[in-house]
């Protein structure tokens, strides 16, 4: 603010008396909002480490879940570790390449014709569905005939991914500068092939980052899991394909309507386990993000 | 020079035919897999109302109109769902009015005020926030957030005792579980989605529109309320529809804070039930019509999702049309 000496100090940019208190209110009513997103979620994650880092160990990580009434330095979370793991990569084996040729045809094949826009706009529809819905659905069409198993369980995550890989990678592949394609076309190139080699490649980086966030999404699901892998086994259980399964969320979700402090405390253990898997699947899928992109927003 | 406007590059106008007739199998093979692909998403989408409502249709032709009484009693074999539908409303209407001001107000921060630089750690905190899992927020809703609310409602309920409206909504029985509780919990998942959608629709905005508020003189809040807001409205009504829809499908949180209680009250602060939470509650157990009609409740519920989300798309694509018309 320059102020000329001997000058009233009255200046024209800055506008006064209500208009400027108003302003200021609704610029800290915005901070203050930002603010009270930010309490709860320090809250949870500051009670989770702590609650769950005094839990955790080698043996925590590998153990059986106990049958009986334990205390908390005894028994583990082996199996749903393991359970998680499994289920969540067969779902992504499931899912993403399915999501992946989906949203090639969206955006390569349909373009704007009326079947492409319906199918865009249903799989964002889908992305609103409730994951218990996915594992109604699987439950009704798959465990009723052939059992609980972990596939049951990833077939349900993979209906929850498949949207969201499509959405992800149909924004990717759109930023995918069209003189890259008409290049290709004009060397003689099929469509298959330059999808494959030149759109795809160009478009790598996002459409990975996308994916490990729907993973990310994925493997925190409990709800698709409980009518499908029958969370009561409490040792490892190897064969995807067949037989119960466990996961991390069903644990926690058992544990959490515990009365027992050791259950509890197992539940936090647990917990911090599936906040570190979901945080490293983010943290690589914006290292990938800012590594590979080539064409962005 | 006049150049036709052509569909697509691979099949050039004038030669289109012969071109196609040339293509090679795998060429073909390849766009076939991808149509079914995107088909695959019609096709669950389908499979999913036609499985569901087949498991749940002895439910329906039992009970008729009766599921929609309140009266869920397994030892006496009636199965009515109003009270879960009531719980559905109540806690996304509690989740939306906390979660909408809270993320306007977010996305306006980020797009309107802190610098660019500032506002990518923002986003990665909000990011964050969709990152921690349902059951994880339900884990600290029912063993640390619940106990810690249960003092504050009491108290509330005791300062409003007697005052005629407020004593209904807030007043005794309360319980650390309850519809507010996992209004609250809801609105904690919804932020995000509703934050990050609002910030894209106010990030369309055209510069041209801001500068010329400023221009004339006009504050922030002004200009906001002169250029912002008219121009990202629809837009974010829209994400708040989706921010609702999502609210209404939670489960595992919901299950774990809500209270259990299949109740129709007005007292926010009193346990409840909603949709999904008896789902994922009751669904192992049940048997017969029972099982049937937590089936049915989760068509029911398919179906709100879909028309909310339905809406919710058409509103936003509608704006997002308009504002590339004008």
């Amino acid at each position: 603010m320059a102020v000329v000496a001997g000058q009233e100090k009255h200046d024209l940019r800055e506008p006064a008396g209500w208009r400027r208190t108003s302003n200021r209110i609704v610029t800290a009513l915005m901070v203050l909002a930002f603010v009270l997103v930010i309490i709860p979620l320090g809250f949870v994650l500051v009670t989770v480490i702590a609650k769950g880092a005094s839990v955790i160990s080698w043996s925590f990580l590998t153990s059986d879940i106990p049958v009986q009434v334990v205390p908390a330095n005894q028994g583990g979370v082996g199996p749903a570790v393991v359970g998680t793991l499994e289920i969540t990569a067969l779902a992504t084996v499931l899912a993403v390449p399915l999501g992946i040729l989906g949203a090639i045809y969206l955006n390569e094949y349909g373009g704007k014709n009326w079947l492409a826009r319906l199918i865009g706009f249903f799989s964002d529809v889908m992305t609103g569905v409730p994951s218990i819905i996915m594992g109604l659905f699987i439950f009704a069409i798959w465990v009723l005939h052939f059992g609980f198993s972990g596939l049951a369980g990833a077939f349900a995550l993979g209906c929850l991914m498949l949207p969201i890989v499509i959405r992800s990678t149909d924004e990717m592949l759109k930023l995918v500068p069209n003189a890259l394609r008409e290049a290709s076309y004009a060397v003689g190139a099929t469509k298959a092939r330059v999808t494959m080699t030149v759109v795809l490649p160009a478009a790598i980086g996002g459409i990975v980052s996308g994916a490990l966030l729907a993973v990310a999404r994925a493997a925190g699901e409990t709800a698709p899991l409980l009518f499908t892998i029958l969370s009561g086994t409490t040792t490892v259980n190897k064969n995807v394909f067949s037989g119960a399964n466990t996961s991390l969320p069903s644990q926690i979700f058992a544990n959490a309507s515990s009365p027992y402090p050791g259950a509890q405390a197992r539940g936090w253990g647990a917990a911090l386990t599936l906040i570190a898997i979901c945080f490293i699947l983010m943290i690589i899928a914006r290292f990938v993000t800012a590594r590979f992109t080539r064409y962005s927003r | 020079m006049r150049t036709v406007a052509q569909a697509d590059p691979a099949t050039p106008a004038g030669s289109a035919r012969n071109l196609s007739e040339r293509r090679p199998l795998g060429d073909r093979g390849f766009q076939v897999l991808a149509l079914a692909c995107g088909l695959l998403v019609l096709v669950i989408l389908v499979l999913i109302a036609v499985s569901t409502s087949q498991q749940a249709a002895s439910w329906f032709s039992t009970e008729g109109l009766k599921i929609f009484t309140n009266n869920w009693d397994p030892t006496t074999n009636d199965y009515g769902a109003l009270a879960f539908i009531y719980g559905t409303a109540i806690t996304g209407i509690i989740a939306v009015v906390l979660a909408v001001p809270v993320s306007i107000g977010i996305a306006l921060l980020l797009t309107e005020v802190v610098p660019y630089r500032w506002s990518r750690p923002i986003v990665y905190v909000i990011d964050l926030l969709a990152v921690v899992p349902s059951v994880v927020w339900g884990l600290w809703g029912i063993l640390v957030f619940a106990p810690w609310l249960q003092g504050i409602y009491t108290s509330i309920a005791s300062g409003v005792k007697g005052i005629p409206v407020l004593d209904s909504l807030f007043g005794q029985p309360v319980s650390g579980a309850s519809f507010f509780t996992c209004g609250i919990i809801l609105a904690f998942m919804i932020t995000p989605i509703v934050t990050s959608l609002s910030r894209e629709v106010i990030a369309t905005v055209p510069a041209i529109d801001r500068e010329g508020a400023y221009a004339l003189g006009a504050t922030r809040l002004e200009m906001i309320r002169g250029a912002v807001w008219p121009h990202s409205q629809g837009g974010v009504v829209g994400a708040v529809l989706l921010g609702l829809g999502r609210a209404m499908g939670e489960t595992i949180a919901a299950a774990l804070v809500i209270g259990s209680s299949p109740e129709i009250t007005s007292h926010l602060f009193a346990t409840g039930y909603n949709m999904p939470s008896v789902i994922a509650n009751q669904f192992g157990e049940a048997f017969g019509v029972q099982k049937a009609g937590l089936m049915g409740i989760g068509v029911l519920l398919f179906a709100l999702t879909i028309i909310v989300n339905v809406i919710a798309r058409g509103v936003v694509e509608r704006s997002a049309r308009r504002k590339r018309g004008a």
